[in-house]
């Protein structure tokens, strides 16, 4: 090893090789997860610390089962890869392969020995193989390639970690050559010289990869890319027949190293577990009722038990912004402490329950292998609305809350799929928007029942969660069309071998999502919330006073006003102002400056729109429903003198909260997951204007 | 031409090659190499995708990707060589 720099260790398998529990092994909590540069491909890396004190950067590439780049995923792997430059490019590879199924596995495999990469090829789950009567000689399969360093293991037992280890302590950073396992044909031998030549390289296979997939290189100029081109032409390079002869012929080397090294017996038996599993869970009935049990399992989970903590966290934050009080008065600053910073943090703590939750099913799913058969199921179904299988599991969660649901879109492959499924997510309606609905149902909808037993307010609500659903199809449609991508969509997906969970891979992802929700949503959202609590506390100077001096002078010193203070402060402030100043804009919608307030401060969460309304209102802290919803009933209309909150403004009212994206928490996870502020501002304006356009016709034709 | 798209449950064929596809590369990365047993395992309740058994393991397609791969007309057993 040499200098201070570390060893860079590359992590590279098929999907489903066990290579994530082997990077957690490896790395333990000493993981980091980022993006690659300039793309939203996750990057996870990690520290692994050697017996002898060295210390290893462990990265682990997105699965792949060749080298041949054809989703966004594997790309990235190729870029890197074929790029010695680069600041990932490894030093050493560790390429896992799962014993059971060695053939495929062994693709990749001859595919990165050829590009001359120093390997230790891992044979994982030796366990499964030698269960199914595979035996592997390593021994005799190390003899057969020169440079090769093989180590047995079973990761989900831990078995072979401390051999890998010690294999990857012993390792130096030699130039290492020997004969590539494919011969390129004599024909192609001009064609290589020339490309090695052109860019300065040494290795044939890295020429002939530059030469089939050059036009998707990021490190290569406009100017080689052309003189490819023209090399090209010159020797009438034909990519899809000679990636087709090269994949079969490779497959033919693999067929005689593992001839040579592998003994199998009787091998039918495998799959016996996996396949009455599977009669029962892609069964047209039962396993569409097992996803709706398991789908329905989650939702409780996010909904129901993460309330506690949730309330647990919320009493917290209370009792500390109360001691603060209590201790250091009322002033501005203490103000900002406890309102703006204290609320905000708690805000942003308030979703790990329900974030830790969901992704302790997801893994769940992930890890026994049931969340492709989720996909098997539903992909017939999304597809039709440019969505993947697996984004039913975002647009269930997210009738909970929004934000670990676009979190769970992480699991999605593919990009465009993915990105639609965070698009449509927020219309589905979450927990946070049930205080609104359940207020304006009250105040505007008749309690009357129909046919003596569908109360019209149920079947409101109900209304309002089916219209969200079905927005949320319709609107993936029309952006369906409008998200661009050179990604193929298809549907060609390992169907992996139940196995049990592992708690340590569950265990560091819930953790992993829940420090980038808190770190990179978070600081978002408590900035917002700082802001917002800005704009409701302060007005231009001396506005306030004299609205405040105003209704002091109207009362006698000892009558309670502080509820009246409080209305007329939040007028005064510039939230009332922004009200004001947008109330031209809602007025078609039948909205006031008063809701208009309710829209600016709700942001921080829906929910707040009716704390918001019963201030402004001089309600004061209603502490039930009822009383809230008898003082709000008085509300006259200034202009007809019939109540405030009818049928037309309550129904405008409802589908705006049923489509804006009014949560801050929302948009700043898009932001955080997509990488993206124009996907983020795009999407807001979208809902936006749905929500604008749905109240505005509502209103026009019901008043 | 039969394909894979063609063949009932618990069917069994050898693979012949691909229609003219972008997709052959992958196929044959996926383990599914001209010469190879497939075997039809279970169709998803709305028709598509299926589920074929290939190279020793369980693989989903879609029905009209799955019409890609050609099958043999007659099963050869020297075939079964480069399996």
């Amino acid at each position: 090893m040499s200098g201070y720099s570390r060893n860079k260790v590359a992590l590279i398998g098929n999907p489903n090789s066990g290579k994530s529990t082997i990077f957690n092994l490896l790395t333990g909590l000493n993981q980091k997860t980022g993006n690659f540069a300039g793309v939203t491909v996750e990057r996870k890396a990690g520290l692994c610390k050697l017996p002898s004190g060295k210390e290893l950067e462990i990265l682990d590439l997105p699965g792949t089962y060749s080298i041949y780049p054809k989703s966004f995923d594997e790309k990235i792997v190729f870029d890197i890869l074929s790029n010695p430059l680069s600041e990932d490019y490894p030093d050493l590879v560790i390429v896992v392969a799962d014993s059971s199924n060695l053939k495929r596995n062994l693709l990749l495999f001859t595919q990165l020995y050829d590009l001359g990469l120093p390997i230790i090829l891992v044979l994982n789950m030796i366990d499964v193989a030698e269960k199914a009567n595979i035996f592997i000689d390593s021994d005799s399969f190390q003899n057969l390639l020169s440079n090769l360093t093989i180590v047995k293991m079973n990761a989900r037992k831990e078995v072979g970690v401390s051999e890998l280890i010690q294999k990857l302590d012993a390792f130096e950073r030699n130039q290492i050559i020997h004969s590539p396992i494919f011969s390129i044909k004599k024909e192609l031998n001009g064609l290589i010289s020339e490309v090695k030549h052109l860019f300065n390289i040494e290795n044939d296979y890295l020429a002939l990869l530059i030469c089939h997939n050059y036009k998707q290189l990021h490190n290569l100029s406009d100017e080689s890319k052309v003189k490819i081109d023209q090399i090209l032409k010159i020797f009438v390079f034909d990519s899809l027949k000679e990636l087709t002869h090269e994949t079969i012929n490779r497959y033919e080397k693999i067929n005689k190293i593992v001839d040579k090294s592998v003994k199998s017996g009787e091998a039918e038996k495998m799959h016996k577990f996996t396949v009455i599993a599977d009669k029962f869970l892609t069964h047209p009935v039962f396993g569409y009722l097992f996803l709706l049990v398991s789908l329905l399992l989650i939702f409780q989970a996010i909904f129901n038990w993460a309330a506690y903590p949730m309330d647990a966290i919320d009493w917290t934050v209370s009792q500390v912004n109360n001691t603060i009080r209590s201790q250091l008065g009322t002033s501005l600053w203490v103000g900002l402490l406890t309102d703006g910073l204290i609320s905000g943090l708690g805000g942003v703590i308030m979703f790990i329950p329900q974030i830790t939750f969901l992704f302790l099913f997801i893994s769940l799913l992930e890890e026994t292998g049931y969340m492709a058969r989720v996909m098997f199921l539903m992909d017939q179904i999304m597809k039709w609305f440019g969505l993947n299988g697996k984004s039913i599991v975002p647009l269930f969660s997210s009738a909970a809350c929004a934000i670990p649901a676009i979190m769970s879109a992480r699991n999605i492959n593919n990009r465009k799929e993915r990105l639609l499924t965070i698009f449509v997510t927020p219309l589905i309606s979450c927990s946070a928007r049930i205080p609104v609905y359940t207020i304006i149902i009250a105040l505007c909808i008749p309690s009357t029942r129909i046919f003596g037993l569908f109360n019209i307010q149920g079947l409101a609500m109900m209304a309002l969660y089916a219209i969200g659903f079905i927005m949320a199809l319709i609107s993936s449609l029309i952006i369906k069309s409008l998200i661009k991508t050179e990604e193929k969509s298809f549907f060609i997906l390992e169907m992996p071998d139940f196995k049990p969970p592992k708690f340590k891979n569950i265990a560091l992802s819930v953790i992993e999502k829940v420090k980038s929700f808190v770190w990179g949503a978070g600081k978002i959202i408590i900035s917002i919330s700082i802001i917002l609590w800005f704009l409701s506390n302060f007005s231009l100077p001396g506005k306030m006073e004299i609205a405040e001096q105003k209704v002091k002078s109207k009362y006698q010193t000892n009558t309670d006003i502080s509820n009246e203070l409080a209305a007329t402060r939040l007028e005064a402030s510039f939230a009332g102002s922004f009200g004001k100043f947008i109330e031209p804009a809602i007025q078609p919608l039948g909205f006031d400056w008063k809701i208009g307030i309710a829209l600016l401060t709700s942001f921080a969460a829906r929910e707040v729109f009716v704390g918001t309304i019963s201030t402004i209102y001089s309600i004061g802290d209603a502490e039930d429903t009822d009383t809230l919803k008898q003082k709000l009933a008085n509300q006259k209309d200034l202009l007809t003198g019939k109540p405030f909150f009818n049928l037309a403004r309550g129904m405008s009212i409802l589908l705006f909260y049923a489509f804006a994206l009014q949560c801050m928490s929302t948009l700043a996870t898009v932001a955080n997951e997509t990488k993206s502020w124009p996907f983020a501002l795009a999407q807001f304006t979208y809902l936006l204007l749905l929500a604008y356009l749905s109240s505005l016709a509502v209103y026009a034709i019901l008043s | 031409m039969k394909t894979i798209a063609n063949l009932t449950k618990g069917e069994k064929g050898i693979i012949e090659g691909f229609h003219e596809s972008s997709l052959s590369v992958k196929f044959l990365e996926m383990g599914c190499i001209p010469g190879s047993e497939v075997e039809m395992c279970c169709v998803a309740p709305l028709g598509s995708p299926i589920c074929i058994k290939v190279c020793g393991y369980h693989l989903a397609l879609r029905k009209e990707e799955a019409n890609q791969i050609t099958l043999m007309e007659v099963e050869c057993p020297v075939i079964h060589a480069i399996k």
